[in-house]
């Protein structure tokens, strides 16, 4: 009887209002909006990328037209006698990755578990702090530190490691002519692992951090060492976020361009000597487009096309052995 | 505190006074080694890319266009000559800068260009062996150290040319270029005119170096490179070798004589030189008797005619003003001025550009 009284502070919305028509809720709008919005940002990812890929072969066409897709496994580039051979660049370019990688892969892991699993909860952050600042150095003062500082005590390496392997079946040819100035494929591969262990870092301790809490503790309940646990719970959990780490540093690796240019000897050639210098596609690239012209400029444009394939081709190979990995396992994949 | 502030307040003042007398002094005096009598343009932006040899030239010469014409802005870009042709092709330049004139296979202006030849710099071969003061050099015997087959200092093809020199039997460190450049293309294509089937390496902004050369980024690089390793040799333009204090190789040029480079022997270059009617020239590997034969030339791209009328005047002012200029501001920068034939060449195409 009393209640009738009392004033009813939100009436309920009458469900025959919003049928005749009358403005809709309020959240209606702004979800809309939201999703056309962000489908907009999507698409026009995937529009620049299209538009990219499309310029670039474009420009590249001159090139294939004079040489030929053949030309991609032609080691021989020569400007001054007109002959884009890519082979010699692309093999550069996998070759600083892959010893990046090498390098940088087992830290940047070691480090995110060491953060994550085995310091003390105070020094964390710290570590965190310094790691992510490594990552906000720009790449051509790599470049000019390893000039100035690397190159000469990493040639008087070379040389002593060169000469001790000499004769050495399978290391005396990968460690034979070391170059005299110390600017090789090994300088520039420690030098590229420097500079992608932070981004590798990052993700990675991401990764082990979502790590259920329950099935370490499983593990641990179980007898097993901390190696034990780590191996038995954290490295399956985080499999692929560390790959997807290890592509996003491959990507890195493979782009690097300044800091490359300046310590690898800009010799493009096929060669196991690894304390050689050589060339990659992004350094050649820019050494060489100022004074390109016609073929040349057509050629260099080619190599961007050829970078941009290779990065989506090692993408899918790692996200296919990835799945097949999950599969084997019986986890759902994602 | 009155007379301190009073004080202070004189100080500052007269401070000042001095410092605006001094300045306009300055400004004065610097405009006087400059045209008189020009009258000012309206305000207008020129826009050039192109050659890094030409660099230190063209911004010497565009602080100083600044006095005679404060309203006329220019600006250079230094992304190589390849790129100062493309874009000069592409119209988002007024004015090029190029080493070379277009080559086959490039794309050439749809409009009418003119050429305009401004300075010439000598590309010198820069040594550094211990005890050695002084090298002549031949072109084949040049080829033979930069495509790697003369390995020693005492070689016996560098012994012939200089047998009153202690060579010792150090090894021939290569210096290099490793991007792209106009100073290789002109020390490349001298080799390839001058030591004939000895340079097989070709000739171009880049070349297939040998494995054992080292590369450096820039010519400060190489100059550096040079002069930090013992036996080595390098090419460099001759303001990097002089600022670096290299020694510097006399070469044979194809009169016979074994000339030194320097801004004199340059110009000297370029007597009796055909200059084409495009106003394009080859002294590279020349036959003047004084001249040192690896000189580069270099030219500024402009359209014949200019459609946008502050534009055009201002292009005109700026290219005469470096032809006027050039044989006062180029020894400087450690360029060498074209001979007055040239200049006046250039002037007149100049003044035939059309505008507006």
């Amino acid at each position: 009887m009393t209640t009738e009284t009392l004033a009813r502070p939100n009436p309920t919305p009458d469900p025959e209002r919003s049928l005749r028509g009358a403005t809709p809720p309020p959240g209606r709008t702004s979800d809309r909006v939201f999703q056309v919005v962000t489908l907009a940002a999507g698409l026009l990812v995937l529009v620049v990328l299209a538009l990219i890929v499309v310029a670039t072969a474009s420009q590249a066409r001159a090139w294939f037209n004079a040489e030929g897709l053949s030309s991609i496994f032609s080691s021989n580039w020569d400007p001054a006698h007109h002959h884009f051979g890519a082979f010699g660049l692309l093999y550069g370019t996998l070759l600083v990755s892959f010893i990046a990688l090498l390098f940088a892969v087992p830290t940047s892991v070691g480090i995110a578990l060491f953060v994550t699993e085995v310091a003390p909860r105070r020094v964390r952050r710290p570590i965190v702090y310094t790691i992510d600042l490594l990552a906000a150095v720009p790449s051509v003062v790599f470049g000019l530190w390893a000039l100035a500082e690397l190159i000469a005590p990493l040639s008087h390496i070379y040389q002593s490691v060169s000469s001790a392997t000499s004769g050495v079946p399978l290391l005396g040819t990968l460690f034979a002519n070391p170059s005299g100035s110390g600017e090789a494929f090994m300088t520039a591969g420690i030098v590229v692992a420097i500079m992608i262990t932070p981004i590798v870092t990052a993700i990675t301790r991401e990764v082990f951090v979502t790590c259920p809490a329950s099935q370490k503790e499983a593990a641990l309940a179980l007898g097993a060492t901390r190696w034990e646990m780590i191996r038995g719970a954290v490295f399956p959990h985080g499999r692929s976020g560390v790959v997807s780490a290890v592509m996003i540093g491959f990507g890195r690796a493979v782009g690097e361009t300044i800091a490359v240019a300046l310590i690898i000897g800009s010799s493009p050639r096929l060669t196991a000597n690894i304390f050689g210098t050589g060339d990659t596609m992004a350094s050649i690239i820019a050494n060489e487009f100022g004074d390109a012209s016609g073929t040349w400029r057509s050629a260099l444009i080619g190599l961007g096309l050829v970078l941009l394939v290779l990065t989506v081709i090692i993408g899918i190979i790692a996200r296919t052995v990835l799945a097949r990995a999950d599969r084997r396992l019986g986890i759902v994949a994602r | 505190m009155i007379l301190r502030t009073r004080l202070l307040r004189r100080a500052v003042v007269s401070t000042l006074t001095l410092g605006l007398v001094a300045a306009g002094y300055a400004g004065i005096a610097g405009a006087a080694t400059v045209q008189k009598g020009q009258p000012k343009l309206p305000a207008a932006t020129l826009n050039g890319s192109g050659s890094t040899l030409t660099e230190a030239f063209l911004q010497q010469v565009i602080a100083e266009f600044k006095t005679v014409q404060p309203n006329v802005t220019v600006n250079y870009g230094a992304g190589g000559s390849g790129k100062g042709r493309q874009d000069f092709v592409a119209g988002v330049v007024q004015f090029g800068a190029s080493d070379a004139p277009y080559g086959a296979g490039q794309a050439l202006p749809s409009k009418p260009f003119d050429y305009i030849p401004t300075i010439v710099s000598p590309v010198a071969v820069t040594f550094n062996v211990t005890g050695v003061k002084s090298l002549k050099l031949d072109a084949p015997t040049i080829a033979g150290i930069f495509d790697g087959t003369t390995t020693t200092w005492n070689d016996p093809t560098i012994k012939a040319l200089n047998p009153k020199v202690n060579l010792p039997s150090q090894k021939i460190s290569i210096c290099r270029r490793s991007d792209s450049s106009g100073t290789t293309q002109n020390f490349t294509t001298y080799l390839t005119l001058a030591a004939g089937p000895k340079w097989t390496l070709g000739e171009g902004p880049t070349v297939n170096w040998p494995a054992s050369a080292v590369g450096n980024n820039g010519n400060t690089a190489v100059a550096s490179c040079v002069k930090s390793t013992a036996g080595g040799v390098g090419y460099n333009d001759f303001s990097d070798a002089q600022a670096a204090a290299l020694k510097m190789a006399s070469v044979k040029n194809a009169s016979g004589v074994y000339i030194a480079p320097s801004v004199a022997t340059a110009t000297a270059a370029l007597v009796g030189v055909k200059l084409l009617p495009d106003l394009t020239y080859n002294p590279i590997n020349t036959k003047a008797k004084g001249g040192y034969p690896i000189t580069s030339p270099t030219w500024l791209l402009v359209y014949s005619t200019q459609s946008d009328a502050a534009t055009g005047n201002a292009v005109k002012a700026f290219l005469t003003y470096i032809e006027d200029n050039s044989t006062k501001l180029a020894p400087q920068v450690g360029y060498a001025a074209i001979p007055s034939s040239f200049q006046k060449a250039a002037l007149s195409a100049i003044a035939k550009i059309q505008v507006g």
